[in-house]
């Protein structure tokens, strides 16, 4: 910018300065005492801004200005501000027209200029901080390099130190053991030194003793001696017995017998120690091919070593488990096998735990898995499962429920009576039953006292018919005797049989008196046997007894009619107090006599009913 | 009567029976019972010879070249049999005789340099013998005599202390100088496993018993009990971590005083007592059914002896004091012996029937009663003594 310089105006001096100011930071003129005023020079722009564009043209260098601007804008590309000159002489007319438009191209450049010189800016500050951040790292990084040489270079004193005490160690060490060694050696060589000082010594010892005890064996002859009051008998109770060939055999046999016992026991506990072991491994071994075999289908599918060994060992199982009989041998290849199939199952189940634990870290990371599948299956299965029991119970309660209710319901319909009596109809029944019973007794009651009635009245008239009867045989009899008596004094026998015959007769008319009057009572169902008790005290009385056994046949039968029908009645009335006392047995009661014997039953036997009383 | 070389017997059941044995001068070392109870074995002097006299017989016989070591002679448990250990010509052999008329059964050698014990198993099949402590070595013969097996755990250093067998015969416990003890198991012969004795516990399944004192103080300091009378201790639970009293050994005296002194088995083979003698006051007790150790009972002395009662688990230690203590898997009980004076417990033998123990002092000896009140209690209700 040199053309500054020729266009000295000292008008200019001043507001030069301020163009400068806009150009001065980007333009590095060469150092001119103008241009440093103009740098140096801080006016405000506001102040002097027309002074400024009034200080380069003015009035009178208009001409002058312009013309330097054309070179100036010329000299930058710009088209001319003045117009085509027709002629040399004539003065150029300034083009408006290019003078607006340089000058609007002026402005444009003038803000593309700005804005670079802003993104200059910027880019300077930005690579200035870069720079300082670059710088500081720089020496932050040659800090850490010295630090880090010296750490190493201590490290590396620190090893070269170790290494030394190492190897410092290891010689003593070495001098340690060269030392034991030594002294073991002189160890040894002291002690078979001092063996041999001692087997020497221990010989002149030996020698002495000899000396001494041969010495003292021949002293002490007499002297040596054992008192004792009495024997103390043997252990056994044995004699001493002389020592010879078959006692030492019988010791050594005894001795033998007791280490082979000993060795016996042992062998014993040992082989039950082995057998329990071995249970217990075979044990493991089935729990252990048990806890395989769901896992069959999975070794299938996938084409694993181990896992053929698995199935090849699960069908051998079936196998080998049929010869356990031969796990209780002790002999070398069962002990083998067993241990070999033990140690394969081990490890079977092991690789299975650890594809387990695989799977389960994967689950962990991918989420789903096949044995989340089976197990899921399971679960949902054992959840209808109880699903379904569930349901079931559920109605099982519903339908009880609802009898419960129609119990209930049918309770609460009847009414109090009702359920009282319903609470007591077995009462009831008995009740009724025993009304029933109480209206038929009193019927027989009644019977049973209308038949007496008639009884005794027919015992009455009997009665007195019998008496009259009788004095007619007593009129007779004396007739008779009347008679007879003018025969034979013979016949005294006979009047005693007749006294007899009579007593008896007397006794036949008391016992035939008491008869009818016995007779409407009743008997048991022994009554055959009371009639033919009665036919057997009939004959006692031939003569006059046949009427009476006509009428007593009668009376029988009618009684025996009416005792037919009572036992018949009696029979379905088991309740009631007095119809079981109406039963009698009349051969419970001792006979004495075939005649009397009816009769005093029949009186024991009614009086234990009878109200009125017999004598 | 050892410094006069007789021997006398009495008999319990007859006052009047008596029986006087005079060695004269040979001398008398040792003498000991036969297992029938009717023989006397006598030990020479300088062990020329053993004498075995018979109560019944009054015969006598003599066994030549006896060994003077530890444990030279082992009745079986059934009295049928006696090992003996012997040496000739610097090599040592074991005799085992028939006790019911002396005969020599077995002559055997052994592969030991210097034999220092034989100990027959309780069910009289096999015999431990063990070596000089200069060297471990544990060999087991049969009855018959042919070796079933030979234990060596480690060489060059001090072996083998002590020896017991469990009363099942299944356990073979060496105590060594290392202060570890090892079982050894009867099938194979092979150690099952070891039990070591370090002075700080810190298995908290540990039940660490500690005796204390528990004498009431005066207000001067002083016990309020009178001087003459031992104080009365007892049994404290101290909490895991423990850590024992230690005993340094010299080392350059014999007999040094290190490595697993004793050892015993309780009758039903379950527990195993052991002393650690650089550990002077503790008794271990370990549970063999679980191979640990059980409890340890720290007393305020040095545990002199210890023994089990014969009939059921419970241990009875005496620690040269005056006091007895006991312990069973129910508890422990530290007991004062009653007396005049002072009587110091040093060793102690339980009774048969493990109703009685008898406390041996010096010059007397006390007996004890055990009098339980209810079975399950396990432990002394009242204590008699007679001096």
């Amino acid at each position: 910018m040199g053309d500054w310089m020729t266009v000295t105006d000292p008008g200019l001096s001043s507001e030069s300065k301020n163009i400068s100011q806009y150009t001065s930071e980007t333009k590095m003129s060469p150092s001119s005492l103008y241009l440093q005023k103009v740098l140096c020079s801080s006016i405000p722009l506001s102040k002097n801004v027309h002074s400024f564009f009034s200080a380069f043209c003015t009035e009178e260098n208009i001409e002058q200005s312009i013309s330097y601007l054309d070179q100036e804008l010329t000299t930058f590309g710009f088209p001319s501000l003045y117009e085509e000159s027709k002629g040399k002489e004539t003065k150029r007319e300034l083009n408006i027209v290019a003078v607006l438009n340089c000058m609007n191209e002026l402005l444009i450049r003038q803000r593309k200029n700005l804005l670079a010189q802003e993104n200059v800016e910027t880019q300077n500050l930005k690579l200035g901080s870069d720079m300082d951040h670059l710088q500081s790292c720089y020496a932050k990084l040659k800090e850490q390099l010295e630090t880090s040489r010296r750490e190493m270079i201590g490290l590396q004193e620190r090893d070269r130190q170790l290494q030394c005490k190492n190897r410092n160690l290891h010689q003593l060490l070495k001098n340690e053991k060269d030392e034991v060694q030594k002294l073991q050696n002189i160890i040894a060589s002291r002690a078979t030194q001092y063996n041999h000082d001692m087997k020497r010594k221990e010989r002149e010892y030996n020698k002495l003793k000899e000396r001494l005890h041969q010495l003292v064996m021949n002293k002490k002859d007499k002297r040596i001696a054992m008192e004792v009051l009495n024997y103390v008998g043997r252990a056994d109770g044995k004699r001493g017995s002389w020592r010879t060939d078959k006692s030492e055999a019988r010791n050594e046999d005894e001795m033998y017998k007791i280490l082979l016992n000993d060795y016996e026991y042992r062998q014993k506990q040992i082989l039950m120690e082995n057998a329990e072991l071995k249970k217990v491994l075979q044990q493991m071994k089935k729990e252990m091919i048990s806890l395989l075999s769901p896992q069959k289908q999975k070794p299938i599918e996938k084409a694993d070593d181990s896992t053929g060994t698995g199935i090849s060992d699960v069908e051998e199982d079936p196998g080998e488990l049929s010869r356990e009989s031969i796990w209780d041998l002790s002999c070398e290849t069962v002990r083998e096998q067993l241990t070999n199939s033990i140690r394969k199952q081990w490890r079977i189940l092991k690789s299975h735990v650890e594809k387990l634990d695989n799977q389960v870290s994967k689950v962990h990371l991918e989420g789903f898995n096949d044995e989340d599948v089976i197990s899921r299956q399971d679960h949902e299965e054992e959840t209808e499962k109880l699903e379904l029991e569930i349901q079931q119970c559920k109605e099982m309660i519903k339908t009880q429920q609802q009898l419960l209710q129609v119990n209930q319901q049918l309770a609460t319909t009847c009414d109090d009576d009702t359920t009282s009596l319903l609470q007591d109809c077995y009462l009831l029944e008995e009740k009724e039953r025993l009304k029933e019973e109480w209206s038929l007794f009193k019927e027989q009651k009644k019977n049973f006292e209308k038949e007496r009635r008639s009884f005794t009245e027919a015992a009455i008239r009997l009665g007195l018919e019998r008496k009259a009867f009788e004095e007619e045989r007593a009129s007779w009899l004396k007739q008779q005797f009347l008679n007879m008596t003018t025969f034979d004094h013979q016949n005294s026998e006979n009047v005693r049989l007749f006294s007899a015959f009579s007593g008896s007769s007397d006794r036949d008319n008391l016992t035939v008196h008491s008869r009818p009057r016995q007779k409407p009572y009743r008997v048991s169902n022994g009554s055959p046997i009371c009639t033919s008790k009665l036919t057997k005290s009939l004959p006692a009385s031939p003569s006059t007894s046949d009427f009476c056994q006509t009428r007593s046949c009668v009376s029988e039968h009618s009684s025996i009619s009416v005792l037919n029908m009572t036992p018949e009645e009696t029979r379905p009335n088991q309740v009631g107090g007095e119809c079981a006392n109406q039963k009698w047995s009349v051969a419970s009661r001792p006979a004495s006599q075939d005649g009397c014997c009816s009769e005093c039953s029949w009186t024991s036997t009614n009086s234990h009913v009878e109200k009125d009383g017999l004598p | 009567m050892y410094k006069r070389g007789l021997v006398q017997v009495w008999s319990l059941e007859q006052p009047e029976w008596h029986c006087r044995i005079d060695e004269g001068s040979a001398g008398l070392v040792a003498s000991c019972w036969s297992p029938d109870g009717r023989h006397i074995l006598n030990t020479t002097e300088f062990h020329l010879r053993i004498t075995v006299w018979s109560l019944c017989t009054k015969s006598v016989s003599y066994i030549k070249y006896p060994k003077a070591c530890q444990q030279g002679i082992s009745f079986s448990r059934d009295g049928r049999y006696l090992a003996l250990a012997e040496r000739r010509d610097c090599k040592d052999y074991v005799s085992i005789f028939v006790c019911s008329d002396w005969q020599l059964l077995r002559h055997f050698d052994t592969d030991t340099q210097d034999l220092a014990g034989i100990e027959w198993a309780p069910n009289g099949c096999v015999l431990a013998v063990w070596d000089t402590c200069l060297e471990y070595k544990v060999l087991l013969y049969s009855l018959d005599g042919r070796q079933l097996a030979a234990y060596c755990a480690y060489e060059w250093s001090l072996g083998v202390k002590s020896v017991a067998w469990s009363p099942s015969s299944q356990f073979l416990a060496v105590g060594s100088y290392d202060g570890k003890v090892r079982i050894l198991n009867h099938v194979t012969w092979k150690m099952l496993t070891e039990f070591a004795h370090p002075a700080a516990i810190s298995d908290p399944r540990v039940v660490v018993y500690k005796e204390a004192e528990k004498s009431p103080r005066g207000a001067l300091g002083r016990p309020a009990c009178p001087s003459f009378r031992a104080a009365e201790s007892k049994y404290e639970i101290a909490a895991v971590p423990v850590s024992l009293q230690t005993l340094k050994p010299a080392a350059d005296r014999a007999n040094p005083k290190i490595g697993v002194g004793l050892l015993a088995f309780s009758p039903d083979s379950y527990f195993l007592a052991t002393r650690n003698d650089n550990v002077p006051n503790a008794v271990w007790v370990w549970d063999m059914q679980k191979l640990r150790l059980f409890v340890v009972l720290e007393q305020l002395g040095p545990v002199r002896s210890f023994q089990w009662d014969p009939q059921r688990p419970r241990l009875a230690i005496c620690s040269g004091g005056s006091k007895v203590y006991l312990w069973s898997p129910a508890g422990c009980v530290s007991v004062q012996v009653p007396g005049e004076g002072d009587f110091q417990v040093l060793s102690l033998c339980w009774h048969v029937t493990g109703a009685s123990l008898a406390l041996l002092s010096k010059d007397h000896f006390c007996l004890c009663f055990l009098e339980t009140e209810d079975e399950a209690d396990g432990a002394i209700g009242q204590l008699g003594a007679h001096t």
